[in-house]
């Protein structure tokens, strides 16, 4: 069936123009020939692409600042709106010139590889990007940029079958450019199984690395549920998974966000998740080391780089007091921790003393 | 031509808000005589109008109801602090309706401050409904109880409150008796228990109370002792000590509530309290335990939510038992954990759309999915008006054939013509959203997450679901083309969603240029091209 999209669907004569000025301005974005909307999954076209498009990106949001202003908008005439409009400035002028510290493509920087668990994605990256990252279905990355099929990294959760979880069969059929029906390829599947089941048989299933607001449960029923959960489970003797969300703020940002502690297991998948969301946030060049990705990053040179940035990760303990994160070992931290706040580093330099005293005082 | 009078009287009768907006639309006559007596003001989104134009074209209107954020702002995927304030709104209705009777709001901000102009400006205030909102604390619930001396309905929803204090309850004043609903289920910590008691007490119309989390068990029979006449009751936590007393003081409480109709709160349940409502079971049409995590469901009802926990086992029981079943929701308990442990599939939903023939709305999460099932499903229940699956995991296939679920979908839509609305999960290409635009022509919500392969998908549905008004879409690649190819079909709904889809800024810009109707919004927290949420409404 021929798309009928470029037909003037929709009806008007404002249609062709539409048509031709959406073509104009889709070459401001660089997409390069081969790149349709059927191979944006295609990964190894991704990093030329979106890297120039980002650049462009900035220099049409930067023209269009004002633009989007006065675009058609109701304005609230109440006091509360202006964090809206003033959004715009303050969220580009931070960002504009930053360069994105964690490219669209994982193999770029590196985090693809190791154990460090893929979090659910704080941004709104485009989809090619979270499966790049091989997050849910793998439990890690590490998809090759022909987007055939990966090695699992053991993180894989299986109840060792085959169904339903598996999809590299179907995957590759869709980054095809081809219009073909996506189809399972049956012998792929069948050693594709295989080998996650060794895979998963060796390792223990983990929680799955979470994509932002999926699956679509409330976030007060995701507490609870897990607080259930938890009790109920004590009264039978195993651990039970609580859910610990708490929310992140930074200075300088409008808006804030919610963090699963539970999901990380180490401070560096915390700081390179809430990098993620946070994109003007330099954690150091935490990210970008991850060809040694294998070793878990200690407390102690979390706190190196922490103090050579410019942005530094906080938090407000049990005790309304604010500390600098990295300075107690994890356990403890999600135990204490009840909001995250990234403070520039001018202002938390009162902090590490602090930190460092009260757990000292505590051990 | 009928005399303004009878007009009059006829419109009288006309409560929905899609007959009144027709009824205002045959000629200048009746615009006018309708706009002077809608009692009633709906907007679905609130920033599709401003408040000044509703308050000059309404002058007589008692009750308003708001929607603020998206549908998706459940689920994290809007940023705080954009926007759905009421406060703007407020302040009009404080000048244009001094005799407001009504606020329903959802989804929306609202502060404490605007809590207390509403408490200060309408003297005939009665009902106050807050979903999903967030914004205020117990003070502003203070300034409520203080001063609505009419107050009838103060309903909060699955709110977020900052909790200062519990004392905020006893700001009602002894002489206050005219309380009819009262839901606090939401809050999280201790209110004044001899407060609420006093309350309960002097309130004979008390119809409706859910108690929140911190009310035990042992004091449920004396609240309920004083307040028999309750049509619907939610417990607060459902855990205690196994003792006879409190069971037959319990038992004897609930036997004595012969208008119970709607149960729900059971926090923390101890499977041996359970009984003790097995008395009132039969008279239920609504039960909710979907914060139990227990597998008892021999009730009758007509609404039933649970979690996961009950499994396909009882699920089957459901299924025989329950034979006026009208609506099926099913949480999971553990959405977060990859392998599960509750033995809940495809399977449950299957025997409960073959045994419960009234069945008619689903929400159902689970973990596998067959085509075969779905198309099972649809056609034991052709009567479906309502069908939310939520596959835990995107993008999984049928689990038997490993092949994608558009056409168990689709048969879900070829079948069930009266669907109104519909939520996919799962594996799904482009044809699954050809089906859905040639057949879901009744379809009036849509949600869509990780599906799709390239714009012909949302083309189709775009194109050709007539009835379609709003629209949330996350994860697809869905770009320009579809969007601007189908613009005006985009005025003729309430809102639109797109979230990490493939919609460039410059459409967008073009979409506001061209369509001077539309609102359509960027939401960029960072500067990524596909980070692209925009939210279009409709005047």
């Amino acid at each position: 069936m021929t798309p009928p999209l470029l037909d003037g669907e929709g009806g008007g004569t404002g249609n062709a123009s539409l048509m031709t000025s959406a073509s104009t301005m889709e070459s401001v974005f660089q997409q390069s020939p081969g790149l349709t909307e059927r191979n944006y999954l295609g990964l190894s076209d991704c990093s030329s692409v979106d890297s120039s498009a980002v650049s462009g990106m900035s220099a049409v949001k930067r023209n269009n600042l004002n633009l989007k202003a006065t675009e058609l908008r109701l304005g609230l005439p109440g006091s509360q709106s202006p964090v809206r409009d003033s959004d715009v400035d303050l969220g580009n002028s931070a960002c504009l010139d930053e360069k994105p510290l964690f490219p669209l493509v994982p193999s770029k920087d590196g985090i693809c590889s190791g154990t460090q668990k893929i979090v659910g994605s704080g941004n709104k990256r485009g989809f090619s990007d979270t499966i790049g990252e091989g997050n849910w279905m793998f439990g890690s990355s590490g998809i090759d940029s022909d987007g055939s099929k990966s090695l699992v990294q053991g993180k894989f959760v299986s109840n060792a079958s085959v169904s339903g979880k598996i999809l590299p069969g179907t995957q590759p059929a869709m980054i095809n450019d081809a219009a073909s029906k996506v189809s399972p390829q049956e012998q792929t599947h069948v050693t594709y199984g295989a080998s996650v089941n060794k895979a998963s048989a060796s390792n223990p299933p983990a929680a799955k690395a979470q994509v932002v607001g999926w699956p679509p449960v409330r976030s007060f029923r995701k507490n609870i549920l897990a607080t259930n959960a938890k009790n109920n489970d004590e009264v039978d003797g195993k651990p039970g998974p609580a859910a610990l969300f708490v929310k992140v703020s930074m200075d300088g940002a409008p808006y804030l966000r919610k963090v699963d502690l539970r999901s990380y297991t180490a401070y560096q998948q915390l700081s390179s998740a809430l990098e993620k969301m946070f994109s003007c946030f330099t954690i150091g060049q935490c990210g970008s080391q991850g060809a040694s990705g294998r070793e878990s990053l200690s407390e102690s040179k979390l706190r190196d780089l922490l103090h050579g940035s410019e942005y530094v990760l906080t938090y407000e303990d049990k005790d309304g007091d604010w500390m600098l994160v990295g300075d107690v070992p994890w356990d403890m931290f999600i135990g204490s921790c009840k909001r995250l706040k990234i403070m520039k580093g001018s202002d938390a330099i009162g902090l590490a003393p602090r930190a460092m005293e009260k757990s000292k005082n505590r051990n | 031509m009928f005399p303004e009078e009878v007009l009059e009287h006829v419109f009288s009768f006309l409560t929905s808000h899609t007959d009144r907006n027709s009824v205002s639309l045959v000629c200048k006559t009746w615009y006018e005589m309708e706009r002077w007596c809608r009692k009633r003001v709906f907007i679905g989104n609130c920033y599709a109008v401003n408040p000044k134009v509703i308050i000059k074209r309404f002058p007589e209107v008692k009750g308003v109801e708001l929607k603020g954020k998206p549908h998706f702002a459940d689920f994290n995927l809007v940023p705080e602090g954009w926007g759905g304030f009421v406060w703007p709104w407020v302040v009009e209705f404080a000048k244009g309706y001094p005799w407001l009777e009504e606020i329903r709001l959802k989804r929306m901000v609202v502060s404490d401050e605007c809590l207390e102009i509403v408490a200060k400006s309408f003297s005939k205030f009665r009902v106050l409904v807050l979903e999903s909102c967030d914004g205020f604390s117990t003070d502003g619930l203070a300034s409520i109880a203080s001063h609505c001396r009419n107050l009838r309905v103060l309903d909060l929803r699955e709110c977020e409150v900052e909790e200062l204090s519990g004392h905020w309850l006893s700001h009602f004043p002894d002489s206050f008796t005219s309380l009819e609903v009262l839901n606090i289920a939401c809050l999280g910590s201790e209110v004044s228990f001899s407060a609420l008691e006093r309350l309960v007490a002097r309130s004979p119309k008390l119809k409706t109370l859910r108690l929140n989390r911190t009310v035990p068990l042992e004091k449920l029979s004396t609240l309920l002792q004083r307040a028999p006449q309750l049509i619907d009751f939610g417990t607060g936590s459902y855990s205690a000590e196994i003792r006879s007393d409190v069971y037959s003081s319990l038992k004897d409480a609930f036997s004595s509530c012969k208008n119970l109709k709607s149960l729900s709160g059971f926090w923390d349940v101890t499977p041996a309290y359970l009984p003790v409502v097995h008395s009132v079971c039969s008279q239920l049409t609504s039960l909710n335990l979907s914060y139990a995590s227990t597998q008892s469901p021999e009730l009758t009802k007509i609404r039933l939510v649970v979690l996961d926990c009950i499994e396909d086992t009882g699920l089957n029981t459901v299924s025989m038992t329950c034979k006026d079943l009208r609506e099926l929701v099913v949480f999971p308990s553990e959405p977060f954990v990859g392998d599960a442990e509750v033995q809940l599939t495809e399977q449950g939903l299957v025997s409960v759309s073959q045994g419960c023939s009234k069945l008619q709305s689903v929400l159902y999460f689970c973990r596998q999915m067959s085509n075969s099932a779905l198309i099972s499903i649809s056609k034991n229940r052709p009567n479906l008006t309502c069908f939310r699956l939520c596959i835990i995991e995107p993008t999984v296939p049928d689990y038997l054939t490993l092949e994608p679920l558009d056409v168990g979908f689709g048969s879900i839509v070829e079948n069930c013509k009266q669907l109104t609305r519909l939520s996919m999960s799962g594996l799904l290409t482009d044809r699954v959203f050809e089906y859905i635009g040639t057949h879901a022509k009744n379809l009036d919500m849509l949600s869509i997450a990780f599906a799709g392969d390239s714009d012909l998908g949302l083309h189709h549905v775009l194109s050709g679901c007539d009835s379609l008004r709003k629209l949330e879409i996350r994860d697809c690649p869905f770009g320009d083309k579809a969007l601007l190819a189908n613009a005006s079909k985009l005025e003729k709904m309430r809102s639109l969603w797109m979230s990490s889809c493939l919609v460039s800024f410059g459409a967008c810009k073009l979409l506001g240029q061209k369509m001077p109707g539309l609102n359509v919004e960027v939401i960029d927290e960072r500067e990524n091209l596909n980070s692209l949420p925009e939210y279009a409404p409709v005047e």
